[in-house]
């Protein structure tokens, strides 16, 4: 019998079929793969290099050591050059004289004053004050830390209402035209540049609030908060926008079913389903909230003061490294403040994220399974 | 149905349309105040002329090509990178594999920093660590590359805005068909010559989305740029990688607070913040249209 041709061209073997080693795919998928890492790589990056300039803080003694050091050092070349020239090191405490006793006084004080600033420094962490750039620096960060959450409490006490019941709105009640206007205009809200919104809220609602209120400063947490509360807006709306969009639609056709009107449904059934979602939203605008820099700095007044006053001017963290991050001096214990603030914050959102992440996630699926009554 | 509930629905239908109203009357507001306090200033010649007379008079264009420059540099690092983790996560991960699902938490995560903590790790590691790494190594201490300069500034923004190129890109991969590929499979295509002739050029268009979503955030922060590169007044463009930069939203930031005459230069400020809010404005909305697009072509 004759064989259809061509057909030996095509034999089937296992070796044939086995995927054939190229080096162009092998490479591409490491390369891809490699370059995937990056981001995982920047977070650890992040955390690591963050936290690392902030460390010398809780080694306070071995540089209170080397700072004496330089202090004596620096008095040697401030003295007379005749007398410097002959000394050096401890020696200098053996030679008598008014220069170098004079000398041995100022080395005396000059120590006292470093060790108790730098001793200061880890206990006034816990301290009321933050007085940074004064002869004795104190680094409390109590106030900034009360300071930054009077502004997020105040932001969230706008937006959050404002956000859900908005996207309520849209997902519930608006047509369908009226939705595709409301949905793109508030993302491109989130779009507008914190600095824009800050300026905003520094030239035009400071002074909309004064005339209303009649308080004395101008910036003030509540200025920042509701200028805030602008930039965490569309964060919760879209969030719960989509929470509420996935709850399922049996739950509606159920409800509307039973007889319960749209606002019912909507205020009874939908809502609560979406409740982890909406948590979700609401964290992440928290976040959004605690870091935020160019608001902060523009708007609220920058005077860190304790207080439950919503018209008193604050300081927040992200705004203290803001402000102060450019004027300090590298390696300097300020320097390394700054940098315990940002791990501080960084640590703060990064759980947030997490929990937002993980525990929401894991109840909403659940929900939806209906695995939980 | 009784009465009384029917009052309380409509109040309560009317509270969350009450609500959806203020945030667009807001946007409104602002967009409105901030043109007309800019628009009398505003000028080809504001956009093209240096500052004059330590900012009371003259244009922003040193602002405007230093922000250029940044978003360039930037869009150079984040895009190629943002692009390649998207078709892994996409293309080669399994959806539900250890790996893939930690890099979408990073991707997330990174998302959620704040910005400042980025320009704290531009500081930190590309200035401290890298740029005197650098200058140790090949200028034997000479300074150079580690002080704060233009290139530093335009990776730490591109850091930043990783995650916004990411989810752009990976949404566009999604919306390509899955028989295109599976057809080019089965010509005897590889996976990379798949990739590389079917899915990118399929989610061309989100790539852009990502790339004028990028340009966008990164022209707008200022936050990540305070200490790893921003200048207050330059008298020259910056010419080398090594050089500082001015930038819009920082000269709005240092003009609004910082400057000794706030009120004289106040139409120059309005003016400023017209322009970094219609530049950021315009890009936003061609990315949500053509967004719009890529997902109603995806149903």
């Amino acid at each position: 019998m004759e064989e259809p041709i061509g057909i030996n061209k095509f034999v089937f073997s296992r070796e044939s079929l086995k995927k054939k080693f190229r080096l162009s795919e092998f490479l591409s998928e490491k390369i891809i793969t490699g370059v995937a890492f990056l981001s995982i790589t920047i977070i650890v990056l992040i955390f690591f290099f963050v936290f690392k300039e902030s460390i010398p803080i809780f080694q306070s003694k071995k540089k209170e050591i080397a700072k004496v050091e330089t202090v004596q050092k620096q008095e040697q070349y401030g003295t007379d050059s005749s007398v410097a020239t002959n000394l050096s090191g401890q020696e200098q405490y053996g030679v008598t004289g008014t220069d170098s006793l004079m000398t041995e006084n100022q080395i005396l004080e000059e120590d006292t004053v470093v060790h108790g600033s730098d001793e200061a420094t880890a206990k006034s962490l816990m301290g009321k004050q933050w007085l940074p750039v004064s002869d004795n620096p104190r680094y409390g960060l109590i106030p900034l830390f009360v300071g930054t959450l009077k502004i997020t409490l105040i932001a969230m006490l706008f937006a959050a209402p404002i956000a859900i019941l908005a996207a309520l709105f849209s997902a519930a009640f608006a047509p369908h035209w009226l939705r595709e206007i409301i949905k793109p205009a508030i993302e491109l809200l989130a779009g507008f540049p914190s600095v824009v919104i800050g300026f905003f809220a520094l030239m035009v609602m400071a002074s909309f609030f004064q005339n209303l209120f009649g308080y004395d400063g101008r910036l003030n947490a509540f200025v920042g908060g509701v200028a805030m509360a602008l930039a965490a807006i569309p964060i919760i709306y879209t969030i719960t926008e989509d929470a509420l969009t996935a709850v399922p639609r049996t739950y509606t056709e159920a409800s509307l079913a039973l007889g319960a009107t749209r606002w019912q449904t909507a205020l009874f059934v939908t809502l609560p389903a979406a409740t982890p979602g909406i948590f979700a939203a609401i964290l992440l605008g928290i976040g959004r909230v605690f870091g935020e820099t160019m608001i902060a700095l523009m708007a609220t007044g920058n005077a860190a003061m304790i207080g439950i006053n919503p018209f008193e001017s604050v300081r927040t963290l992200a705004a203290t490294i803001g402000a102060e991050m450019a004027e300090v001096v590298f390696g300097d214990t300020h320097y390394n403040v700054l940098f315990l603030i940002g791990s501080l914050l960084f640590i703060f959102t990064f759980s947030l994220n997490a929990l937002a992440e993980f525990y929401v996630k894991g109840k909403l699926v659940k929900r939806f399974q209906g695995k939980q009554s | 149905m009784s009465r009384r509930k029917s009052i309380t629905g409509g109040l309560f239908i009317g509270l969350t349309a009450f609500s959806a109203i203020l945030i667009i009357a807001v946007i409104i507001i602002l967009l409105v105040v901030i043109i007309i306090g800019g628009k009398d200033t505003f000028s080809w010649e504001f956009l093209t002329a240096f500052p004059e007379d330590g900012m009371m008079k003259g244009g922003i264009f040193p602002a405007i090509f230093g922000t250029v420059l940044l978003v360039l540099i930037m869009s150079i690092a984040a895009v190629p990178f943002g692009t390649i983790t998207a078709i892994y996560l996409t293309e080669y991960a399994h959806e539900k594999s250890i790996l893939a699902q930690t890099i979408r938490f990073a991707v997330r995560t990174l998302a959620t920093v704040p910005s400042i903590i980025f320009g704290l790790f531009g500081l930190g590691f590309f200035i401290k660590y890298v740029g005197s790494g650098m200058d140790d190594l090949f200028l034997g201490g000479q300074l150079k590359w580690g002080q704060p300069n233009i290139l530093w500034a335009s990776l730490t923004m591109a850091l930043l805005t990783l995650p916004v190129v990411i989810v752009s890109v990976e949404e566009a991969i999604r919306t390509v068909p899955r028989e295109m590929r599976e057809a080019s499979l089965a010509l005897g295509a590889t996976k990379w010559e798949t990739i590389k002739r079917i899915v990118i050029p399929g989610s061309r268009s989100g790539i852009m989305t990502g790339t004028i979503l990028a340009v966008s955030r990164g022209a707008g922060e200022v936050a990540p740029i305070l200490f790893t590169g921003a200048a207050y007044y330059l008298a020259t463009l910056p010419t080398s990688l090594s050089d500082q930069f001015m930038n819009l939203g920082y000269h709005i930031y240092i003009m609004a607070t910082q400057s000794a005459n706030v009120d004289q230069t106040l139409p120059i400020q309005f003016a400023t913040t017209m322009v970094l809010l219609l530049l950021t404005f315009m890009l936003n909305l061609t990315a949500v249209i053509i967004r719009s697009r890529l997902r109603r072509k995806a149903k």
